[in-house]
């Protein structure tokens, strides 16, 4: 185990992020502001409460999920399609590293970003609303493991990815959808019941869900559940990314 | 088939008829040993085709060739780019495949196309690459790499803000940064003017001087002339033959001189037989080869013995032969 590479390629990436701090950093909290006023101030005060917690405060830990996703995926694509798209992946490829120092390095940084950006987005919300946090270390846990499954995710898009159109479909297409429609501005049970059923395809919702309950000790599904399908999809991103290098796909010729 | 590094003879590379193959009995291990190794893409292309070659620690190898020969296929092979179809590659010793952790950490590469992180800054690039094989910062040795190639001026800077010999030295000094005993060079010189290629191969030069073990691929036979020890010659994915380079360069001074004559030719007369020449029947030609710089060519003469035995000349033809003759010749040798 090369711990030196993961660091080194862990400080670069990091070091990307702080060099760009201010787009790291504006416009999630920029957005996420646009929505507490729209959703939380304008439109939420005209809807009654969601099991017991005000509007404003129920959308808090979806739109947190929201971003965190996004960037996730995003920064951890970007991360592993650039040196790939400049050619100095060659690097990676002639180092004394295997899949998991490289993993541990682009993953671990795209995840440690998110999971600041979405402490950041929680601070702000502070400012727009009021709310409690019942469990604080289920909330951490929550975070993180959604940080680095779907930086796991954005890997592989990112290694798969043939140009940057591809890069941008997968976030665009899937997963934006599935995290509107995953519960982020409603609970579940506000739908007709055969779309209660259809949700809980989408994996999205149980880490919405369990997200809130961290919140507020409600959740649509029972955290449990929650918990094993956010640990299920991480192992199947970790198998994919396993297997991709192993082989050689879209890697070696 | 099992083979003893240390005492097994170096595979023949290449058997020319008439030209026993050097089998210079070597004191110590190749840092660098190739085995039948072949490569086929996915698109049924086949790069590399049962490709042997051993180098030893310090020299220099130019792989010759013209391109899509294979020649990056080859070195793209032992540095881990590219995943070989059969045979294998030791570096140190160590199998590329089996044992990449312990061979990557020998190699260094130079890669063709100029590939950095345009926002890095040349420290830190070289930083990253040391940290990837596992190695501490050590600031006093990539100052001296820095040094040594020009760029220590340049520490700061971003790599996007240098001139392309500049990113090329920035790709020769992440190289080097982890102490690599072998360097690959993929064309260093490719689209490179006269001044920076001169200018690289005095970089090569001093790594030599320094004890790193270089491979460096080419098109130019110049750049062969100019810095290799010795010269491999790669096309249609064969590694036709490996040889010093004075040898090699030894052939390639050879003139010839194609004389036609108006009739045929029985046997060549006893009255030529010191001009060792060669007779093409089909062509009614009589070849004579020559030292271009020697002091007497002996054409004079050879031209007054041709007319005192009454041979009539139809055209007369001089050549350099060339490494494409050489090509050729190998070629027809083993078809």
């Amino acid at each position: 185990m090369n711990l030196l590479a993961a660091k080194s390629i862990y400080s670069f990436e990091m070091a990307r992020f702080f060099r760009t701090l201010s787009q790291s950093l504006i416009s999630p909290v920029l957005s996420t502001s646009l929505y507490f006023i729209v959703f939380g101030a304008a439109i939420g005060s005209r809807i009654d409460e969601i099991d017991g917690v005000s509007y404003g405060a129920f959308i808090v830990p979806g739109l947190i999920m929201l971003s965190v996703l996004t960037q996730s995926i995003s920064n951890a694509s970007f991360g592993i399609y650039f040196p790939k798209f400049l050619g100095s992946i060659y690097e990676l490829h002639t180092a004394p590293v295997s899949f998991v120092e490289i993993v541990l390095g682009y993953v671990g940084a795209a995840a440690t970003k998110s999971a600041l950006i979405g402490l950041v987005i929680l601070g702000t919300a502070e400012f727009f609303v009021d709310f409690e946090i019942l469990h604080w270390g289920a909330m951490l846990a929550f975070l993180a493991l959604t940080c680095i499954s779907f930086s796991l995710f954005g890997f592989i898009i990112g290694v798969w990815s043939k140009n940057f159109e591809q890069l941008q479909m997968v976030p665009l297409l899937v997963i934006t959808p599935l995290v509107f429609l995953g519960g982020s501005f409603y609970s579940i049970s506000m739908l007709p019941p055969i779309w209660q059923t259809v949700t809980l395809f989408n994996p999205v919702v149980y880490l919405i869900s369990g997200f809130r309950w961290a919140f507020y000790g409600t959740a649509d599904i029972n955290i449990g559940v929650s918990l094993m399908m956010i640990a299920a999809f991480m192992f199947i991103c970790l198998g994919i990314i396993g297997w991709t290098f192993k082989t050689g796909y879209k890697i070696k010729t | 088939m099992a083979t003893c590094e240390t005492c097994s003879p170096f595979p023949a590379i290449v058997q020319l008829p008439g030209h026993s193959v050097h089998f210079e009995k070597k004191t110590m291990t190749a840092i660098l040993s190739v085995q039948n190794l072949s490569k086929q893409y996915d698109g049924g292309f086949q790069a590399l085709k049962n490709v042997n070659l051993e180098i030893d620690e310090g020299e220099i190898l130019a792989l010759l060739g013209p391109n899509g020969a294979g020649k990056t296929t080859l070195i793209s092979i032992i540095c881990g780019l590219v995943n070989a179809s059969s045979g294998f590659a030791k570096v140190g010793g160590f199998d590329v495949v089996s044992d990449y952790r312990q061979a990557r950490s020998l190699i260094g590469l130079v890669p063709q196309e100029i590939a950095l992180e345009p926002f890095q800054t040349v420290l830190d690039a070289l930083r990253f690459t040391r940290g990837l094989f596992g190695k501490r910062n050590d600031p006093a040795l990539l100052k001296s790499i820095l040094e040594k190639l020009s760029l220590w001026d340049k520490k700061d800077a971003k790599t996007m803000e240098l001139s392309g010999g500049m990113k090329r030295r920035v790709l020769i000094a992440k190289a080097l940064c982890h102490e690599p005993r072998v360097l690959f060079l993929d064309e260093p010189t490719a689209g490179v003017d006269v001044e920076l290629r001169k200018e690289m191969w005095d970089v090569v030069q001093q790594l030599k001087e320094d004890g790193v073990t270089i491979i460096l691929t080419t098109h130019y036979i110049e750049e062969a002339e100019a810095i290799a020890d010795r010269v491999g010659v790669i096309r249609g994915g064969e590694l036709l033959l490996v040889e010093k380079k004075e040898t090699l360069m030894q052939r390639m001074g050879k003139r010839q001189m194609r004389v036609e004559l108006m009739q045929p030719l029985d046997k060549i007369p006893e009255a030529l037989a010191r001009y060792n020449l060669d007779y093409l029947a089909d062509e009614q030609t009589l070849v004579y080869s020559y030292e271009a710089n020697g002091e007497r060519t002996g054409i004079a003469s050879l031209f007054a013995d041709l007319s005192k035995a009454g041979l009539i000349l139809r055209d007369v033809e001089t050549r350099q032969s060339s490494l494409e003759d050489i090509f050729v010749g190998l070629v027809e040798d083993k078809s």
